[in-house]
């Protein structure tokens, strides 16, 4: 023994103290669901997609983007972002520009000629769509990427649906729809244009469908009783905005009144500006908090010349062009009601843009059908009553927007390919929503939202323009960074830097982290630092 | 469309890594390869501020040096929980002598050092505020007026904590200790008595002085660095939470840390050859009251008749403000 005096004990490492015994709260990692994927209506992976755009790899951003949504640059024009509006970064600053830096990486795959993974393995089944618009398009897509056979049966001259017949070019041009519409029947979806199915029954029959996916939208405009006389030049919306991709331009006259509170009717008005109509003039019965069209489309309207009478109805068409206008007071319930007075307003034309109902023709003797209020009552599974006949999109219950008509078209796909193999589709269980509390703000920097850029005022009453720009590479990239990645971990090494203990191994990138439970004490403060929630403290068991 | 400055607004430079910035960029304790000079297996309290500083400091003073430094240990909770005989979680050169002395031990080993002529070994002291801003102060002082080639880490959790929580002269007004418990009229340390010893240090006009935060490991990390640039004696002072001395929950370590600097109460400065040059400003301002609130050590301030007591703790935050200039734009 040749230890120094007193001395009786190797000197050892404080590795052998496994402080791990002293914890009674475990670190674990989660993934939450961040706000934006669960506002999605077309199921996106958002914070997902996002994550690859910060890095600038837009390539590998857009191909998990378009695993649920095969048509981004429509949907950065069109899509009225739900997923902004619960964006937790709306609680420090402003909600990330989720919808700008889709449209940008929409248009990337465009400019770089981006195409569609290829389908897999084909199954030997085949599946009808009948429709091509937004929710058909997506249901073939689906469909198709798992192998089936898919054919479009379009009833109109192209595909699009309500994109191409009820979104007037200025907000989606028509080259950028055409080659989104294209690239998925790259994938070798079958379509036929101006057929109309009148039976599905028998066409599913005549085919050899073994399901049907039906999405014909909702395109027969809605009439009101208003009383005129025969000089009365009185038309519905659908069929004017359904007219500007014909060869003869719809001919409303310089004075033109617009009736209902609807994006269609700001649709409308919109494009009777660029027509050439010194007046547009919206009548609706409500006022402004009421008006179920989105407030920014209003103010752009607004912005170009739009003129809107709020709390009025229109009582009758006297002549050749005179309105009476009736106003309208709000009731304790917020109801409107009748005043008494009235006004005259002169128009050449009068465009009613009173909503939507569904041609359900073809669906004429389909037993087991349930139609309620004009639409198909589908299961949780969007089957009808009808065995292998589904439905989907603005013929159904629902909201309707283009992401929602996607969304469906997704499901659909998902729950058809499951019926197909005599399964059934269950949903994988959500995360709990990561939620703003559940973040560490502080490691945030500020960073303002970026606005992009609209067409100048001129242009936007004279031509179809598209109003409003996308951002560039430089500005796209800035908005994507300022994702928080709520719940989601993305590799910040705070855990690992911020623990006393040292018990937190880093994987290496791309694997994150792992805690060392043998000497974590659990104090917790990796989760309290954890700028975006991926760590929840758990009681131990024992 | 104007142009914007593309930064990692996700990441920030605030968070500890950042899978965006290059390796060279981040900070030490992203490392995966980091010294770990304090490793795992120690003995602090769940949510020590201390230990986390400690590693933060040494491994930033590795990364500067090379691996080549000693570090000499003042006694306290940092020398206890860290080397039970037989074991200890160092994983570099490093004694431990007395309470007092450690200051005047590293001078003496940085004198060994420039005897054998190896210049490229640099000297660390470190010690918690008992340890060096009462007892070692004398050898402090003496080092710093000396100039000897030692940088000294003074981790600041505001009282005795490892004999059990009694009052030090940088305990902060109000605060319970076992010494100056939460009763009377005037609960609490004293207001008005203590030493700054980060502007003593600046007094002595040394090559280099700074404060640092576990709350802020970058500028913890840079000053350290900067450190290591000079020769001659060089302090740095770093706040450290105690969750068991303060009463504040382990989880919230760091976030404490935070609302001292954030409330102004702990100013982040540097000062060279005697001159303050530069101070770390505020980013979010927050009420000293939030940062009290945290800890049970001043729960008293929080009962009727603590407002007057509350006040003045605000206005001792607001002159640091204007005293530092930490308000504004910067770092």
């Amino acid at each position: 023994m040749d230890k120094p005096f007193a001395i009786t004990l190797d000197v050892g490492t404080s590795l052998a103290n496994k402080t791990g015994s002293w914890r009674t709260t475990r670190p674990v990692y989660v993934d939450r669901l961040p706000p934006c994927n669960d506002a999605c209506p077309a199921g996106e992976n958002v914070q997902g997609w996002l994550f690859h755009a910060e890095a600038g790899d837009y390539e590998a951003a857009w191909r998990l983007l378009v695993r649920d949504n095969p048509m981004p640059a429509v949907m950065g024009r069109v899509c009225y972002h739900p997923c902004e509006g619960a964006c937790n970064r709306g609680t420090i600053d402003a909600a990330v520009g989720i919808n700008s830096v889709e449209r940008f990486l929409g248009d990337l795959a465009i400019r770089r000629g981006w195409r569609l993974d290829a389908p897999a393995e084909s199954t030997g089944k085949r599946v009808l769509v009948v429709g091509a618009g937004p929710s058909g398009l997506s249901a073939a897509y689906h469909l198709r990427r798992a192998g089936h056979a898919v054919k479009i049966v379009e009833a109109g001259p192209a595909a699009g649906g309500m994109m191409r017949f009820g979104i007037p070019k200025y907000r989606l041009p028509r080259d950028v729809l055409d080659t989104e519409i294209r690239r998925i029947l790259d994938i070798g979806v079958e379509i036929e244009l101006n057929r109309k199915v009148t039976d599905v029954r028998a066409e599913r029959e005549a085919g050899g469908f073994d399901a049907a996916f039906l999405a014909v939208g909702a395109h027969i405009g809605k009439r009101a009783y208003i009383p005129a006389g025969a000089a009365a030049r009185i038309v519905d919306a659908v069929s004017v905005l359904r007219g500007m991709e014909g060869e003869e331009k719809p001919m409303l006259g310089r004075r033109v009144v617009v009736y209902g509170g609807g994006n269609t009717a700001i649709d409308v008005a919109r494009t009777a500006k660029r027509l050439g109509a010194t007046e547009a003039i919206i009548v609706y019965r409500r006022t402004r908090e009421k008006m179920p069209a989105h407030d920014f489309e209003v103010e752009e309207a607004l912005q170009e010349g739009v003129l809107i009478k709020w709390l009025s109805t229109i009582k009758n068409v006297a002549g050749e062009a005179t309105l009476t206008v009736e106003k309208m007071a709000l009731d304790d319930k917020g109801y409107p009601q009748p005043t008494g007075e009235f006004e005259t307003l002169e128009a050449d034309s009068l465009v009613l843009a009173l909503g939507q109902d569904v041609d359900l023709s073809l669906l004429d003797g389909v037993p087991g059908l349930v139609i309620r209020d004009g639409v198909v009552e589908v299961g949780p599974n969007m089957m009808t009553g009808h065995p292998g006949i589904f439905a989907g999109g603005d013929m159904v219950p629902s909201e309707r927007t283009v992401t929602v008509a996607v969304g469906h078209g997704k499901q659909a796909a998902r729950h058809i390919d499951a019926w197909l193999s005599g399964g059934e589709w269950r949903p994988p269980a959500r995360h709990e929503i990561a939620k703003a509390e559940n973040l560490n703000p502080w490691y945030y920097a500020d960073a303002p939202k970026t606005v992009r850029p609209m067409l100048d005022a001129l242009r936007r009453t004279s031509t179809f323009d598209e109003v409003q720009g996308g951002l560039d590479e430089g500005n796209a990239l800035f908005e994507a960074r300022r994702c928080l990645s709520c719940g989601n971990c993305f590799e910040c090494d705070n855990c690992y830097g911020v623990c006393p203990d040292n018990a937190v191994i880093k994987l290496g990138e791309g694997r994150r982290y792992r805690f060392n439970l043998d000497y974590c004490k659990g104090c917790g403060i990796c989760a309290s630092e954890c700028p975006c929630g991926a760590i929840r403290m758990e009681p131990e068991r024992n | 469309m104007e142009m914007q400055t593309v930064r990692f607004y996700q990441t920030g430079t605030f968070t500890v890594g950042n899978r965006l910035l290059a390796p060279h960029e981040r900070s030490v304790q992203a490392e995966a390869q980091r010294a770990n000079a304090l490793t795992s297996g120690h003995r602090a309290c769940q949510g020590c501020g201390e230990a986390l500083g400690a590693r933060y400091a040494i491994d930033a003073a590795m990364r500067a040096t090379g691996g080549k430094i000693v570090a000499v240990n003042a006694t306290g909770c940092l020398e206890v929980f860290s080397t039970p005989y037989p074991e200890t979680s160092w994983q570099i050169p490093w004694i431990h002598s007395l309470f007092g002395n450690a200051a005047a031990v590293a001078s003496g080993v940085a004198a060994a050092m420039r005897r054998k002529g190896t210049d490229d070994v640099r000297v660390i002291a470190q010690g918690g505020d008992g340890g060096t801003t009462d007892i070692g102060f004398g050898c402090l002082s003496g080092m710093f007026e000396r100039n000897d080639d030692v940088l000294y880490l003074c981790y600041d959790n505001e009282a005795y904590m490892n004999t059990g929580v009694q009052r030090s002269s940088a305990t902060p007004p109000a605060a319970r200790t076992a010494t100056t418990p939460a009763m009377g009229p005037e609960p609490g340390n004293v207001f008005g008595t203590g030493k700054n010893v980060p502007l003593i240090a600046v007094a002595h006009q040394i090559p280099y002085v700074a404060t640092a935060s576990v709350a802020n490991l970058r500028d913890l990390e840079y000053k350290v660095t900067r450190a290591m640039e000079f020769r001659g004696a060089r302090y740095v002072h770093i706040h450290v939470p105690c969750p068991l001395g303060w009463g504040s929950a382990p989880a919230d370590t760091i976030k404490v840390a935070r609302a001292a600097v954030e409330s102004g109460l702990f100013p982040l400065f540097e000062a060279v050859n005697g001159e303050i040059v530069s101070s770390t400003k505020i980013r979010r301002r927050t009420p000293t009251a939030d940062y009290l609130r945290l800890q049970k050590r001043f729960a008293h301030l929080f009962q009727p008749g603590g407002e007057a007591r509350l006040a003045h703790i605000q206005a001792i935050a607001e002159r640091n403000i204007v005293k530092f200039g930490l308000e504004g734009t910067g770092a």
